[in-house]
């Protein structure tokens, strides 16, 4: 079986500028932030990016990379709630967006996963999401009627196929096969399904028969036919929680969103975390909670 | 046991929440804010045992815990099961709004243009699925012309003028309350406008109307919140909300 470990550079030089890329996890829960941290490192640009946004998308919108977003929301999950950088994005016009009902958002990844041009749904209906979307979305009637002999429309959601996915999951193997642990497995099963090209990091990477010991059968979310490369990323989606592995890094997201308030405080920032490798962050981010302790 | 004049206002948000719940069975209360959650937990060890409710986050609970305490659970319920929910139609969301019109057309995404706001919040986040989808309510703490207004920025959950008669996938949209720090409401006026059904009591006719942008039905017949039973008194200051956290959502 084909070993696909990767490095976070190696998987960035992959990427194209231009691409349609979705990001697993949900707000502030875990994000592929080492993916990001290494696209911010990248010369890429113009992405248009799908996700449940967080502070995902607030570093991507820092570096000016996004061109357009689909998403459900955009939250940080805790206060200040809003992502600033995503807000500055949006209240600037620097990006073009395709805002969404967060069920549209799974609707559209399964549409894509099962290689469908669409699947109807009832959310959007009424709502401004037609406007946000404009010629873009489209309603279907249904073929059948109801009992009183009307027939349905509902929004015909598009597949939301994706050149590449990045997601963040606990444990894997060095072939692609990985599980979460904790509450919640997110959607980044389907972001896989939905993608030409799948990456996944995990905090921890094991055998295969480790892996299968480690969790239930049901944690085991991604199979080797949905991943073509594997990095290991120890605290890979600091500063967002990662299951069992540890929570948010509230006082570190605080930090964060206070220092997108002014172009000097968010350059201070820039120099301290985001202008060297993933253990230059990773180091700075542990200085950081020992200055807070 | 307590006289009125010790009720305070968030204790009466608290049973106006609670009764958002009143005949709603055996479906998921989801609670998106303080006073809507004490609500919904005070529904359930009163007359609404059958209801589910979770952690917030990923967990249905057994029990009925305290605000922000844990539980025993009796299920999972994932985020992407939440949207399985939401389709069946089997929830009643209690949310809370930047933005509502006089039909109920709610705004939670953002303030100006669509594709250059203003002021960004959250995007629509589950607003529209919810609202086209099952019963719905809004908690507002700070009733102002600020909030009910006569036109919404960005339509995020579905107002009653929304609706196409002709189309059966609207017919499911309910808007069953509105609970402010003012008084309870519906959208039981003129063409499913918004309509007093009962000002807290202190609160006053003309303070509705000074702090709403639109003209409110039934204003000047409404009457007056009813009193907390000594039974809720004690569920909402002991077993629910012991820290007082109401009190900061809601000043009297």
């Amino acid at each position: 079986m084909r070993d696909k470990r990767m490095t976070l550079d190696e998987v960035v030089g992959e990427l194209r500028s231009g691409m349609t890329i979705g990001l697993g996890g949900w707000g502030s829960r875990r994000k592929p932030m080492a993916f990001v941290r290494a696209i911010l490192r990248s010369d890429i640009k113009d992405l248009t990016v799908v996700t449940y946004g967080g502070p995902d998308l607030g570093l991507l919108c820092s570096a000016g990379k996004v061109k357009k977003a689909y998403y459900g929301f955009v939250s940080l999950d805790s206060a200040p709630f809003y992502d600033p950088w995503f807000a500055k994005a949006r209240t600037t016009g620097a990006i073009e967006v395709r805002e969404m009902d967060e069920g549209m958002v799974k609707c559209g990844l399964e549409a894509a996963a099962a290689r469908l041009p669409f699947l109807p749904i009832r959310a959007g209906l009424g709502s401004d999401v037609l406007n946000f979307w404009g010629d873009e979305l489209k309603t279907v009637t249904s073929p059948y009627t109801d009992e009183s002999g009307k027939a349905e429309t509902l929004i015909a959601m598009p597949a939301l196929n994706l050149d590449a996915s990045f997601v963040h999951l606990n444990l894997g193997d060095k072939h692609g096969n990985a599980a979460y642990n904790g509450v919640d497995p997110y959607f980044d099963d389907l972001y896989c399904m939905a993608a030409e090209k799948r990456y996944v990091s995990v905090e921890r990477i094991v055998e295969t028969e480790e892996l299968v010991k480690a969790v239930p059968l049901q944690q085991l979310i991604l199979n080797r036919m949905m991943v073509d490369g594997v990095v290991e990323a120890p605290n890979g989606a600091h500063f967002t929680l990662a299951g069992e592995s540890y929570g948010r890094d509230e006082k570190f997201q605080r930090h964060y969103a206070e220092a997108a308030k002014t172009p000097e405080s968010w350059q201070v920032f820039v120099d301290t975390y985001l202008s060297g490798s993933e253990d230059d962050y990773q180091a700075a981010v542990k200085k950081f909670a020992e200055e807070q302790a | 046991m307590t006289s009125t004049e010790t009720i305070t206002r968030a204790e009466y948000c608290a049973i106006a929440c609670a009764e958002i719940f009143s005949g709603a069975g055996e479906i998921m209360a989801s609670p998106m804010s303080t006073l809507a959650t004490i609500g919904a937990r005070l529904a359930r060890l009163t007359t609404e045992p059958d209801l589910l409710i979770t952690d917030g986050e990923a967990l249905i609970f057994s029990d009925t815990p305290a605000v922000g305490a844990k539980a025993p659970i009796e299920g999972w319920m994932p985020f992407r099961k939440v949207f399985d929910v939401v389709a069946s139609g089997r929830r009643h969301v209690v949310m809370g709004a930047n933005q509502i019109d006089r039909y109920g057309n709610q705004n939670l995404s953002a303030f100006g243009p669509l594709q250059q706001p203003t002021r960004q919040m959250f995007g629509v986040r589950g607003a529209p699925g919810n609202t086209i989808n099952h019963a719905t309510s809004y908690f507002v703490p700070k009733h102002s012309s600020r909030v009910f207004v006569d036109k919404v920025d960005v339509v995020s959950g579905v107002g009653y003028d929304k609706v196409d008669p002709a189309n059966p996938a609207f017919k499911y949209l309910h808007l069953h309350r509105v609970v402010s720090n003012l008084g309870v409401f519906d959208f039981g006026g003129p063409d499913h406008t918004l309509r007093a059904l009962s000002l807290h009591p202190g609160v006053t006719a003309a303070e509705v109307a000074e702090n709403t942008s639109f003209e409110v039905a039934g204003l000047a017949e409404a009457g007056v919140t009813r009193e907390p039973t000594a039974e809720e008194l004690r569920l909402i200051r002991e077993v629910i909300d012991p820290r007082g956290l109401r009190e900061r959502e809601v000043q009297a």
